[in-house]
């Protein structure tokens, strides 16, 4: 850019020295007023915030039609919301508020207190063949689990083996669809979108109640 | 360059407190927020039209400049408040110091108020804040010395601090 036009240090700093400081108080609250009338207007297309959970942070991040995605810390966040901008719309804000229901049912699940979750979800980050593995992953009941070849079967190409695989491994929504309680024909875990410890955390948490 | 945009809210935690400054400056605390807000708003809804790269200051300063004008035009219709509008957030403790900068500012013809605002506070070149406020770079440059001369006269060098 050019510096010609830029106002030089003195002259900027003098009589604007006395303006306020943006506090983040104000921030805070017009942030707020901007989430109450996106939504109002239906231009809060994404709504997202982090929760604490047993397996580390997790970003929540929610459409209209329900719960789109979770996300582990190793997944990184940053990243995950960069990618959701592209996939289902830059119109995205920190709107906690709006996933305060997919929060609790999180915090209650991993408190043992839930066994399903009620919320509704929505699948549109994942297609075609995946989209078909991820409905059935839903039918394994809490506390199972189920081979990565039998949910092939299920999903209805028994030789999709791999596939079944990556679609555990892109799972949008990990621990509320879950992913977790596939593991390898022999007994063995398997591989975890959030790692192999956090797939251990879930069944041992599943297994305990 | 990137090929996608951000996500909408790294557009409000950089760029909002910038924004908020522009509004103060050329309405005045009071209106700021209401402007600010709708500001946003408009940016929000039309964001995924945005070409990636953009200038997104540029761009939210155009909005908000298109809001002080209708702002600005509104207040010079309706009679003044005697009594601060209830629903409105009251001003800071430090707004209130200020006070004497933002009747200086308000007491500026628009153009200057732009003018100095746009160039002194965002440090928007001449070139743009003339595409904005319209009229020539000269003119632009005009205004805002304009608009410097009589805040030192009114509101003092360098202020109270």
């Amino acid at each position: 850019m050019m510096t010609r036009d830029e106002p030089g240090e003195s002259e900027r700093s003098d009589l604007f020295v006395g303006l306020p400081a943006i506090d983040e108080a104000t921030m805070h609250r017009l942030h707020g007023r901007l989430v109450r009338e996106a939504q109002t207007a239906g231009l809060l297309d994404v709504a997202y915030r982090t929760i604490d959970s047993p397996v580390g942070p997790l970003l929540l991040a929610a459409t209209a039609k329900g719960l789109a995605r979770v996300a582990y810390r190793c997944e990184d966040h940053e990243k995950v919301l960069e990618r959701l901008a592209r996939d289902l719309s830059p119109r995205i804000l920190h709107a906690p508020a709006r996933l305060d229901a997919a929060a609790k049912e999180i915090d209650e699940y991993f408190a043992g207190l839930r066994r399903g979750f009620d919320l509704p979800v929505d699948l549109s980050l994942a297609r075609g063949f995946r989209r078909l593995v991820l409905a059935r992953l839903r039918e394994i009941g809490y506390g199972q689990t189920a081979s990565y070849a039998a949910i092939a079967v299920a999903a209805g190409n028994s030789k999709a083996v791999r596939a079944v695989g990556t679609a555990c491994a892109t799972n949008p929504i990990p621990v509320v669809v879950p992913c977790h309680r596939v593991v390898r024909s022999d007994g063995s875990i398997g591989q975890y979108v959030g790692g192999v410890e956090a797939k251990r955390t879930l069944l041992t948490l599943e297994a305990a109640a | 360059m990137s090929t996608t945009l951000p996500p909408f809210e790294e557009i409000v935690s950089t760029h909002g407190p910038t924004v908020l400054r522009v509004c103060r400056a050329v309405l005045g605390p009071m209106d700021a927020e209401d402007a600010w807000s709708e500001t946003f708003l408009a940016a929000l809804r039309a964001y995924p039209t945005l070409r990636p790269g953009s200038n997104v200051e540029a761009w939210l300063v155009t909005i908000a400049h298109r809001k002080a004008i209708d702002q600005a035009r509104a207040r010079a219709r309706r009679p003044l408040p005697v009594d601060p509008l209830p629903e409105r957030a009251a001003p800071s403790e430090a707004d209130r110091s200020d006070g004497d900068l933002w009747a200086a500012l308000q007491a500026l013809p628009f153009k200057q108020r732009a003018a100095v605002a746009y160039h002194h506070v965002v440090g928007m070149p001449y070139a743009d804040v003339a595409a904005l406020i319209g009229g020539s770079q000269d003119a632009a440059r005009r205004a805002a010395a304009g608009g410097i001369a009589t805040l030192r006269k009114t509101y003092g060098d360098g202020g109270p601090r």
